[in-house]
């Protein structure tokens, strides 16, 4: 169902070409051209994780009114690509006690969940692996796999520190993934779509103003509470509680060393970039705009709202366990239900422009 | 679900753990994430002080107090000081006690930057962290220049202090308190009136003023419980009695008050030091005291307000040149005792909150 649904547009069907005019029969066509693309997008989102952990850094010690970062290269950009390869060469420790597969798939989960996502995003006009009719569904879909990793990180570990983060990031993304869906239904009940590419064909025209944002109130409030709901999502400051540092020393990664620590952490940065580029596509019009190619506009608003993540992060302290669940349940529930109440009476009586 | 057997598990927080401040191990029982019990294992950090003091000469004590509490070395240096001056009979001239006081409040300052750093890093803010590094920097400048070391000084000696300020370090510590100053503003937008940050250490781990007086807990902790009670007024020594500065109190004896008690205490010592540096007079910064140093013979407790309490010094001497009993002791260690009561029941997010607002550091605990 899901692969008769693929829509194949952009790079997809230009590496088509490319290799039908090398003399590929057929098929050898569509998996070549799958398995280039797969690559391609692999290799875009390392550099996306690579480039996010550096700018984090970058941005953390300017606030904190220190450089980060200055000796490898300009301003040190390769600095994180040389911390991927030492974390590459490292030894990997393994706990004796660990629970094997659990603890050897968790890391794996927790990246191709967060590989995933990025099936369905749109980068700019036509910039998009594969329009699902489901774009949407698919998304929430496999990034909530990404709990399923972190319980499996934390009882793999078999420590009570990781098995704690573990059950808190289980008990939190649950909690915050209902609010963010019915944010997100918002914008797929104005769109009257499931699929990114005609969420974001909806917003076209009128300047900017088409843009879920600017439909006031509710496009705004929606945008509000999603992103609030993916800070939690993506296990960020004010809502890092499972891999609090100072609770639970690293939460469900403590015992991760090397590479399979960097799954997590290049995971974390994916994530941060999925949910980021998701509120672009619903609420910023993804990559329309004026004047500049759609995937400079795609990638710039996406970066501004990682930014805004990154000064939230490195101002906030952190939120308790209880409060963060009441703040799910007694606060964001009600108000994204009653948005979307709203929004769906607005439409219903053609009360928008 | 209620067929489910469940049980209570044990956590050792600690020797290692980065919320603890040192090497205390806090021993939590607990029911998912509620802490039913805490007992804290302590002696990680212990260097038996007490014990190396009674074989080494007076002046050669004070070095090795100053490891007993670092944060605050200035503090230890001078409750030495303070309690073999009294049983010697010494009387330090004027300049050595206004630059006494300079530094012991200097010290203070750094010390609650430190642990201004320390708990919002606890609480999950990291940048106040840095901020709080930044001002405490300026301090440390001026100790080095003063005595050539950033945290263990052996500074202030019996009879005065080892040397005099250099010419740069009057215009050199005014600059540094009217950085403070400004920056004090920034600390308290960054964090005093946040959601989150009031969320967080409002109405967690409250110390009624019974329970803190029936523990002993004192400095700010105490006083965050609203008891008015500082031993530069209570009991002044030195020459605390000449300056004009107040003691801030809180009400509620949470952990918020007592972070604003620290906050507090902060601009009330920049104060202090503003008015020690108008009125410092010229003169020595010794008095004199012989090299083979023999205090008469006798026992003598000497105490002063630290950061973090009451910072109190027993020395048992007989007339020779080594101690024969030095006794020391710390407000952390009361504050520590503090912590598995109000602790009690709470979630393990909360110990930590509480742990950082006592401001528990356990060098002053294990000594």
């Amino acid at each position: 169902m899901i692969l008769g649904s693929f829509e194949l547009i952009g790079i997809f069907q230009w590496l088509q070409k490319l290799l039908e005019s090398l003399g590929l029969p057929p098929v050898w066509q569509t998996v070549v051209a799958y398995l280039l693309l797969g690559v391609m997008m692999f290799a875009l989102m390392s550099v996306v994780a690579l480039f996010l952990v550096w700018w984090e850094r970058k941005i953390s010690a300017h606030i904190q009114q220190r450089f980060g970062p200055m000796r490898h290269g300009w301003h040190g950009w390769y600095q994180t690509i040389m911390d991927a390869i030492k974390l590459l060469q490292k030894e990997d420790i393994r706990v004796i006690t660990r629970d094997k597969p659990v603890f050897f798939w968790a890391p794996v989960v927790c990246f191709v969940a967060a590989f995933l996502a990025y099936v369905c995003i749109p980068f700019g006009n036509g910039l998009i692996v594969a329009d699902l009719n489901i774009g949407v569904l698919y998304i929430i879909a496999v990034t909530t796999f990404t709990i399923i990793s972190l319980l499996m990180a934390g009882w793999g570990s078999n420590n009570k520190y990781a098995l704690l983060g573990g059950i808190r990031s289980a008990a939190q993304v649950v909690s915050y993934e209902i609010p963010m869906v019915v944010s997100i239904l918002v914008a797929v009940m104005f769109s009257g779509s499931l699929s990114m590419v005609e969420i974001v064909r909806s917003q076209e025209g009128h300047g900017i103003f088409n843009w879920l944002i600017f439909r006031p109130p509710f496009g705004l409030i929606a945008f509000v509470t999603y992103i609030i709901a993916a800070t939690a999502e993506a296990n960020r400051t004010p809502f890092d509680i499972p891999e609090a540092e100072q609770e639970l020393v690293a939460g469900y990664n403590v015992e991760y060393s090397g590479m399979k620590f960097a799954m997590f952490f290049l995971a974390e940065f994916l994530n941060m970039f999925t949910v980021s580029a998701i509120a672009t596509a619903l609420f910023f019009g993804g990559g329309n705009g004026p004047f500049l190619p759609s995937w400079i506009w795609f990638l710039g608003k996406t970066m501004t709202i990682i930014l805004l993540l990154m000064v939230i992060r490195w101002t906030m302290p952190r939120l308790r366990v209880d409060q963060l669940m009441a703040f799910a349940w007694k606060f964001l529930v009600p108000v994204t239900f009653a948005n979307l109440i709203v929004a769906g009476w607005m439409k219903y009586a053609q009360w928008y422009w | 679900m209620s067929g489910l057997r469940t049980e209570e598990f044990l956590v050792n927080m600690g020797p290692h753990h980065p919320a603890t401040h040192g090497v205390c191990r806090l021993l939590l029982t607990m029911d998912g994430e509620r802490v039913l019990h805490i007992e804290p294992y302590i002696g990680y950090l212990h260097r038996s002080i007490e014990k190396i003091c009674e074989n080494r000469t007076y002046a050669q004590c004070i070095p090795i107090l100053d490891r007993f509490e670092y944060i605050t070395a200035m503090s230890c240096n001078y409750t030495f000081a303070l309690a073999v001056e009294k049983l010697a009979g010494i009387v330090p001239p004027e300049r050595a006690e206004y630059l006494r006081v300079i530094m012991l409040e200097l010290n203070r300052i750094s010390s609650h930057l430190l642990w201004y750093g320390s708990i919002a890093l606890d609480l999950g803010a990291i940048t106040p962290f840095l901020y709080g590094f930044r001002e405490r920097e300026l301090i440390m400048d001026l100790f080095e220049m003063t005595c050539g070391q950033r945290l263990t000084f052996n500074y202030i000696r019996v009879g005065g202090v080892s040397r005099d300020i250099p010419a740069e370090f009057v215009p050199k510590c005014r600059e540094a308190i009217a950085t403070i100053t400004e920056k004090m503003s920034d600390y308290e937008g960054l964090l005093n009136e946040n959601p989150i940050w009031m969320a967080r250490l409002k109405g967690v781990g409250v110390l009624t003023s019974e329970m803190a007086i029936a523990y002993g807990v004192s400095g700010p902790s105490l006083r965050g419980s609203g008891v008015k009670y500082d031993l530069r007024k209570n009991d002044p020594y030195s020459i605390y009695d000449r300056f004009d500065f107040d003691i801030p109190t809180g009400q509620n004896g949470d952990s918020y008050d007592r972070y604003i008690v620290r906050l507090k205490e902060i601009k009330q010592s920049l104060k202090i030091i503003t008015q020690a540096l108008d009125g410092l007079p010229a003169g020595d910064f010794k008095a004199k005291v012989p090299g083979v140093f023999k205090p008469a013979a006798g026992e003598v407790y000497s105490r002063i307000e630290n950061s973090r309490g009451e910072l109190g010094v027993y020395v048992l001497s007989d007339g020779t040149t080594k101690p024969v009993r030095v006794k020391t002791r710390g407000g952390s260690y009361n504050q520590l005792q503090v912590l598995p009561e109000i602790g009690k029941g709470l979630l393990i997010a909360d110990i930590v909150a509480i742990m950082a607002s006592l401001d528990i550091i356990m060098p002053e605990v294990d000594r």
